[in-house]
């Protein structure tokens, strides 16, 4: 016994920064593939694509599908899919335009409404799941027919509903406002560089916290330098994001939304209960039920976070396009599944994190962004679109199994 | 000399962070009944993959010769093609599809393109024959007991010619009848020419079959002993395994001290909708603190069905009858609710149901009960680090650190992973069902200790087990279940294994 807590702690300490990149390879891969379609694009389109503007329409553009990947993500964990999102987006985009349009409802009304409605709808796709064992394949496929039909019908008569709501649009178009400073950093948006220079504060706090509370229980952190080399990295994301986004308008309305929701579902996965239980569920149902788990609670319960996710994603979308349109939502399922799957969500279920797959959905974005100012003909894009996503797949299967 | 049917020297193979087999040197004789044993963990279903080809060439170091022929195995296809047939410790049987399709599944006699059923059927037919077992070749998997399935996986090995055949605890899940037929079947084999080996922590029949044994302990040989020549016998066999002598496998409890009721069935029966028929009928039985109550029975019988039937009833029996939980009515509708009232069930199936093998360890450990090291909505994950390195170094779990996934553990230690996580639930009234299947006779009697000393501090124990030693060394009272329905109950004073066989078998 004792021989073996000295084997482990010896392995601990021997652990270098190659060994804990290799044992977790399958995760930072797709970030410094990311990092290399980014540097790529850059090349080849003459810095334009990492200029300030393109980055900040990059996000903006993400925005609705990023939202929907952070709930894919915990659908396909606990081994389902959700085929009906893009439309239900769709259709919730249409009901929010017609209330604020032909009902003149308030949007601190509609927003509220929108999302309680998508959370119903999530519900009702769930039950037969839940309660019944239907395939969530079918029951989502069918709610996605019934939604594209709803919107249909909502958007008949008018066709294309042109909303006017300015606050309703700066979601989609707006920006957080900037803070007079006079003359100084001319043409920087003041305000973001200061949310990141708090960004930068809080996360180093949290890192020095995390391992002061580690020492006090006497485990094993990385070494001194090693944490160092983490916080500069850290902080030089976060610096580097906010100084290219204070080169145009600063942070988006859409970034901010986007982030609430990736902080909310992150903190949920990896800190509660809660996010345990997903998982849970994901990896072996039958052993989540008999260790007191609701498995049928569970699959309510993220089922409704994607209803709520679409809502968002919806609003997004139309108040991007300031209109509701009759195709709005089209194919925004398969944009979502695909930025889950490249960011290595596993449909055998129980693996996949949030993280994951914002990392997805801004590949899959750099993607078209970057082949758009190449001015690429989308039949190749979709190519090679189709490509980076079986490649993604194929590689997290042979690094998981060499494990 | 002769030389031996397969050689394997100085064998290592290393996994990140654990040395699973250092320099092992593993021979044996042609014709043979080779028996290899050691605690969990130290390295048997290793040693087998590696020979087998799972782990493939260049992934270990050291030689294997096969007939005095060096051979270099990149898979199961290869060591097939040598004659190496291996049968897992987890039976690989598709249970959708009838007997004679899984004994050439993957093998299918076609010719060509379609399958031809009426010959393969002819050839199972032959095959079934020669394991004796007389079932139906159309008959599907799942409607069979474990038993005939584990002669149907031996079947599916022996298609081909076969001159080694490798099985890692195929004993494990069977009764005492399946196990000696089983035997039987090895002793024909080898009559017929066939050398096996053969893996298994039921000492009792390693005495009975084997003509070699070789002991291995973490992930080195110990000895290998001539069983005949040797005098061996169980107590010098458990030395060189756990590397201490164990004079009483079963130990006594310091003081016996049994309370009130806590648990009561009346009347209880289940209909199962899967089935479509009664599994369990008019059972009545009684708990009390401090007591472990010993449930006996055929594989089949209905034990594992009464514990879930118990347990918030998962499996949506419908049910009929009373439990009383410490003299009060209880209807459970969820494990959730029976873990509320401080049950716990410990499953028999640990890789079906038990745990999430493609989590680690730790996770596993404090799944059932995360509300204690949750505070402010956020679990304490460096609590959690705590109770689950607690839990290892009392269970004495083999894994190099509880960030490994429950997979990559041996079987042995999965069991005690599964144990690990219902004591963090702190439980009043515990179900184990078979709760040393697998496990090596030292980590038995750590087990038994444990069990005893929490009777002792009041606790309750359910245990179903299909081993009759470990019911009549360990249980205070025993039930007989057979057909669904309880056909006796005594204590253990006036229980023998043959009282408990006759009422088993007594439908
Ligand atoms: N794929 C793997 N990855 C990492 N470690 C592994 C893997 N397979 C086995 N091990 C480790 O190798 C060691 C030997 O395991 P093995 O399964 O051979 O034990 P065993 O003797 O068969 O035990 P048991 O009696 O419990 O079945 C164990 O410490 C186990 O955790
Ligand atoms: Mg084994």
């Amino acid at each position: 016994m004792e021989d073996l807590k000295v084997k482990s702690n010896q392995a601990h300490l021997s652990k270098s920064l190659l060994d804990i990149m290799k044992t977790n390879i399958s995760e930072y891969f797709m970030f410094i593939a990311l990092i290399v379609i980014m540097i790529f694009f850059t090349i080849t389109t003459d810095g334009v694509f990492i200029s300030s503007r393109n980055i900040s329409n990059l996000i903006n553009q993400m925005g609705y599908i990023a939202v929907l990947a952070v709930g894919m993500t915990l659908i396909i964990v606990i081994r389902h899919i959700e085929l009906s999102v893009g439309y239900l987006a769709g259709f919730l985009g249409a009901f929010s335009a017609i209330a604020l349009t032909f009902w003149g409802w308030p949007i601190y009304a509609v927003i509220p409404a929108v999302m309680i409605l998508g959370i119903l709808a999530g519900l009702l796709t769930a039950t037969p799941v839940a309660k019944l064992g239907v395939p969530a394949f079918v029951s989502t496929m069918a709610a996605g027919l019934i939604f594209r039909g709803a919107l249909l019908l909502v958007t008949m008569g008018t066709g294309t509903i042109v909303i006017r709501d300015p606050v309703f649009n700066a979601i989609g178009n707006g920006y957080i406002p900037d803070i007079p400073l006079g003359g100084f950093l001319p043409g920087k948006h003041k305000l973001t560089l200061i949310i990141g220079l708090i960004g930068i504060i809080l996360s180093i706090l949290s890192a020095i916290k995390s391992r002061r509370t580690k020492l006090s229980y006497n485990f094993q952190v990385p070494s001194f330098g090693l944490f160092i080399a983490q916080l500069v990295l850290i902080s030089g994301l976060i610096g580097y994001i906010s100084w290219i986004l204070s080169g145009y308008n600063g942070i988006s309305w859409s970034l901010v939304i986007l982030l609430l929701v990736v902080a909310v579902f992150q903190f949920i996965t990896t800190k509660t209960p809660l996010g345990r239980h997903i998982y849970a569920v994901g990896g072996n149902p039958e052993a989540a039920e008999l260790s007191g788990i609701s498995v049928s609670k569970i699959t309510y319960i993220v089922f409704a976070a994607m209803g709520l996710l679409s809502s968002l994603s919806g609003i997004m979308y139309a108040s991007r396009l300031r209109s509701a349109t009759t195709t709005a939502g089209l194919g925004f399922e398969t944009d979502a599944i695909a930025a889950a799957f490249v960011g290595g969500v596993s449909a055998a279920g129980g693996v996949g994190t949030i993280t994951g797959s914002i990392i997805g959905a801004l590949v899959m974005m750099s993607l078209t962004s970057g082949m758009n100012l190449m001015n690429i003909d989308i039949s190749i894009q979709y190519i090679v679109r189709g490509a980076v996503l079986v490649l993604a797949v194929v590689f997290d299967r042979i690094t998981r199994r060499n494990q | 000399m002769e030389t031996p049917i397969l050689e394997m020297k100085s064998i290592t193979k290393e996994f990140p962070g654990v040395k699973a087999l250092d320099n092992v040197t593993f021979s044996v004789r042609k014709g043979e009944v080779h028996c290899l044993v050691g605690e969990n963990g130290a390295g048997k279903s290793t040693l087998m993959k590696v020979l087998s080809g799972v782990h493939a060439f260049g992934t270990y170091t050291g030689d294997i010769f096969v007939e005095g022929e060096l051979q270099k195995f990149n898979g199961i296809r290869d060591s097939e093609r040598a004659g190496i047939a291996i049968i897992y410790q987890e039976l690989a049987l598709i249970p959708e599809l009838s007997v004679y399709e899984n004994i050439f599944l993957g093998n299918e006699v076609s010719n060509g393109i379609v399958i031809d059923s009426n010959e393969s059927i002819s050839q199972a037919i032959d095959i079934l024959k020669k394991v004796g077992l007389d079932v139906n070749p159309l008959t599907k998997i799942k409607n069979l007991g474990v038993g005939k399935q584990q002669l149907v996986e031996i079947a599916k090995a022996l298609k081909k010619e076969v001159r080694i055949l490798i099985l890692d605890e195929p004993t494990a899940a069977l009764n005492e009848t399946d196990s000696d037929n089983l035997l039987q079947l090895i002793r024909g084999l080898k009559e017929q020419g066939v050398t096996c080996i053969l893996i298994s922590h039921k000492l009792r029949e390693v005495m009975e079959i084997a003509d070699t044994i070789t002991v291995l302990r973490d992930g080195k040989t110990v000895t290998t002993l001539d069983v005949e020549a040797d005098k061996v016998n169980e107590p010098v066999l458990i030395k060189h395994m756990v590397g201490r002598s164990i004079d009483n496998i079963f130990p006594k409890r310091e003081n016996v001290n049994i309370g009130e009721e806590v648990l009561r069935l009346e009347d209880w029966s289940a209909f199962s909708y899967a089935l479509g028929r009664d599994i369990l009928k008019n059972v009545n039985i009684s708990v009390h603190a401090g007591e472990i109550v010993g449930i006996a029975g055929l594989m089949g019988s209905g034990r594992t069905e009464l514990a879930k039937s118990i347990f918030g009833n998962p499996d949506h029996y419908r049910l009929s009858g009373k439990v009383f939980i410490h003299g009060k009515e209880q209807k459970f509708r969820s494990p959730h609710d029976a873990i509320k009232s401080s049950m716990a069930y410990v499953t028999e199936d640990r890789k079906g149901n038990g745990l999430i093998l493609i989590d680690d360890v730790k996770h596993n450990i404090s799944l059932a009960n995360l509300k204690e090291i949750t505070t402010g909505g956020v679990i304490n994950e460096n609590e959690e680090i705590l109770i689950a390195n607690k839990y290892r170094s009392e269970l004495n779990i083999k894994t190099p650190t509880i960030q490994q996934k429950v997979r990559n553990l041996s079987g042995g230690n999965q069991q005690k992973v599964s144990l690990g996580k219902w004591l963090f639930v702190k439980p009043g009234i515990m179900i184990l069902d078979e709760p040393t299947r697998g496990i090596d006779v030292g980590a038995k009697y750590e087990i038994y200790t444990i069990m005893n000393s929490l009777v002792e501090q009041g606790m309750s124990i359910i245990m179903i087990s299909s081993e009759l030693p470990e019911v009549l060394g360990m249980s205070d009272r025993i039930y007989v279940m057979s057909a669904g329905k309880i056909n006796g109950e005594m204590p253990v004073e006036d229980a023998s294994q043959e009282g408990i066989m006759a009422l088993a078998v007594d439908y």
